[in-house]
């Protein structure tokens, strides 16, 4: 195949293999620009490989070499500057003049990995601090000016969680052991005592959590650290079911369902926090700082305590056996300091 | 269209970085294919084109070359353009991948996976791994994050509308923002409110509304030595004297409060005997309220009172 028909034939199969695709033409140009020195870097790649690190599907990865081979300068004399093939499933760059390093870290991009690594390295238990340690100057060095705004923003971790009982979940997860545990739900006011198959530690929001099977639920739970009440190590293996699936923190702990009890409040200027600390379906202002709120709960034992805490700061307003029990509730508490 | 735009941008990208001279705009529009040939046609389209260009962070130079004429022309340092050489070690890789992640859904999430293609871009490994260890996540949660960072990383002072606890509606505030911070999950902004002719510390949930600039990049002066981590932390006040309640509680209940307990001892009536330390009334007492007639306070009196005042109030 010669050079000119070769061209001519990959550019018409980009033309017919165009595909719908996201993102701006400045989001592909970026992608483009760490394409190529993506491939040089590692003299041979594999298409598979390469799409699912640009989080593209292999025929837009295919559309994106193609435009790569197709780019011409016409003067002062016509050139290509890009040589590449994808044959077999394998991708090399032959030539690619000036394009062969990644752009420059930008501020944004500098500062989200640098604070992230800062926040690892604050991470108490069994983190690798050398590792951070040696990455953190690395990247320093690579990203230069573009390092410094990452210094404006902390991140604060004291997962508040014993040490020690951090490193022997994480000591638990690393030999895949069964634990036993004591747990305080605070919403009934129990302690429980279950066998877990722990599955990962996760720090959100401050605050640190296994993520477990729970041999009592049969289901993927969140357990927090701080309320871990005793633990044991078992002997055990841990058996997580192979369709066991992590639980989506990223789209918030709390996924209220059709079935929970739809719960309203009242709440006075001292109580507003409420409205900031639960998931709240409904907020509506009621002027004079009071707001009406409506949130969902599988379970309204914890509402009750909730109302009993707010005392004059909120009131449930509905459902109404939840109105009566939180009355009752009250009255026999208050007949004991009687 | 897209696509054309594109292969002009990239064609654009490789002529200037090429390029050992500045080159003017006509020689650009010669080279580049994509160009109207009309010269203001050309000239619109190139001025936009510059400008995606710098938004990405491309080091666009202008410049002209000596001992020529004058015009002005434009190219790209390869020395500015380039990712300086970077080695990661397996486990220095590997952690890198973990901090990526710390973002996911959050404000900063596109900026990370951005920085991290680029790593990978100039020859890094960074696999997903399995080793297990805890994995934090940040969450950025409402949109006041995004113009607050731009506002901290461009030096910008910022105007919002804050709902402070306690009052009826929310007051706008001026701030030179020097920082923004996490402590327990949460996010704050510290820095000096011009209203009010000192520093300040706002939590970023209680700001209603958009947060606007009110001045151009650089005009805020960080004072040297300043850590917005001390200035939040400052606000958690001084640590308050420790007290001692006396508490009744019902056998089997009240486990959170027993957890903190400094003595627990069985009665005889089904009720146990609890010692507990405690600092803030109000707060201990919205708790103990909590648990409704499981529990009782013996001592100390203002304790007492405040629960029973509590519980009176769930009742009007």
């Amino acid at each position: 195949m010669t050079a000119a028909a070769g061209r001519t034939g990959k550019a018409t199969a980009s033309r017919a293999g165009r595909t719908a695709r996201s993102g701006t033409a400045t989001d592909r140009l970026q992608r483009l620009l760490a394409l190529v020195p993506y491939v040089v870097s590692r003299d041979v790649v594999g298409l598979a490989d390469t799409a699912a690190t640009f989080g593209v599907t292999e025929s837009e990865l295919v559309d994106d070499l193609n435009l790569l081979w197709c780019v011409e300068l016409r003067s002062p004399d016509p050139y290509c500057p890009i040589d590449l093939s994808y044959e077999g499933g394998e991708i090399m760059v032959s030539q690619a003049e000036s394009m062969d390093r990644p752009l420059r870290l930008g501020t944004d991009e500098a500062s989200a990995l640098l604070i992230g690594l800062r926040m690892l390295a604050e991470l108490p238990g069994p983190q690798d601090r050398s590792a951070l340690r040696r990455t953190i100057a690395k990247l320093e060095a690579a990203a230069g000016e573009a390092a410094a705004a990452s210094a404006q923003v902390a991140v604060h971790m004291d997962g508040r969680a014993p040490a020690d009982l951090q490193a022997q979940v994480a000591e638990a997860l690393r030999q895949r052991r069964r634990l036993h545990m004591s747990y305080y739900v605070p919403g009934r006011d129990e302690a429980t005592e279950r066998d877990v198959d722990p599955m990962r530690l996760l720090l959100l929001e401050g605050r640190t959590y296994l993520e477990a099977w729970c041999r009592s639920a049969e289901a993927v739970r969140l357990f927090r650290l701080d309320r871990v009440l005793g633990l044991t190590v078992l002997g055990v293996a841990a058996e997580v079911p192979g369709d066991a699936e992590h639980v989506d923190v990223d789209s918030g702990l709390f996924r209220p369902s059709a079935t929970d009890v739809r719960v309203e409040l009242e709440l006075g200027q001292a109580g507003r926090w409420v409205a900031e600390y639960y998931p709240c379906e409904q907020v509506t202002e009621l002027g004079d700082g009071r707001l009406k709120v409506v949130l969902r709960t599988p379970d309204t034992r914890w509402v009750r305590r909730l109302a009993l805490r707010l005392g004059e700061d909120g009131r449930v307003t509905g459902p109404a056996d939840l109105v009566r029990e939180i009355e009752s509730e009250a009255t026999a508490a208050l007949a004991q300091y009687a | 269209m897209s696509r054309q735009k594109t292969e002009r941008l990239l064609s654009l990208v490789v002529c200037l970085l090429s390029a050992r001279r500045y080159l003017t705009a006509g020689q650009i529009r010669d080279a580049v294919p994509g160009y109207p040939a009309a010269f203001d046609a050309f000239k619109r389209m190139f001025e936009r084109d510059k400008d995606e260009l710098r938004e990405l962070g491309i080091p666009l130079e202008t410049g002209t070359n000596p001992g020529t004429d004058d015009e002005v022309g434009y190219r790209i340092s390869r020395q500015a353009y380039e990712l300086p050489e970077i080695r990661l070690e397996p486990d220095e890789a590997a952690v890198l991948g973990l901090a990526a992640r710390v973002w996911r859904q959050a404000e900063l999430a596109g900026a990370a996976a951005g920085g991290l293609l680029k790593l990978q871009a100039a020859g890094i490994d960074a696999e997903e791994t399995t080793q297990p260890g805890i994995e934090p996540r940040l969450r950025t949660g409402g949109p006041a994050f995004g113009p607050l960072w731009q506002a901290v990383r461009d030096r910008r002072p910022v105007t919002f509308a804050y709902q402070t606890p306690g009052r009826a509606t929310p007051q706008c505030r001026n701030l030179e923002p020097w920082g923004v911070v996490n402590r327990h999950g949460r996010w704050y902004v510290a820095g000096f409110d011009r209203d009010r002719g000192s520093e300040r510390v706002f939590r970023l949930s209680r700001i209603d509304g958009p947060v606007s600039f009110t001045g151009p990049p650089g005009s805020v002066t960080v004072p040297p030595g300043t850590d917005a981590r001390n200035l939040v932390q400052a606000t958690d006040g001084a640590p308050p004297q420790v007290r001692t309640a006396v508490l009744r509680i019902r056998r089997g209940s009240g486990y959170g409060l027993r957890r903190k307990a400094s003595s627990d001892q069985p009665g005889h009536d089904g009720w146990d005997l609890v010692e507990a330390p405690f600092s803030d009334v109000g707060w201990y007492a919205d708790y103990i309220a909590s648990f409704g007639a499981d529990v009782v306070v013996l001592e100390p009196v203002d304790l007492r009172e405040a629960v029973i005042g509590r519980l009176k109030g769930a009742l009007t």
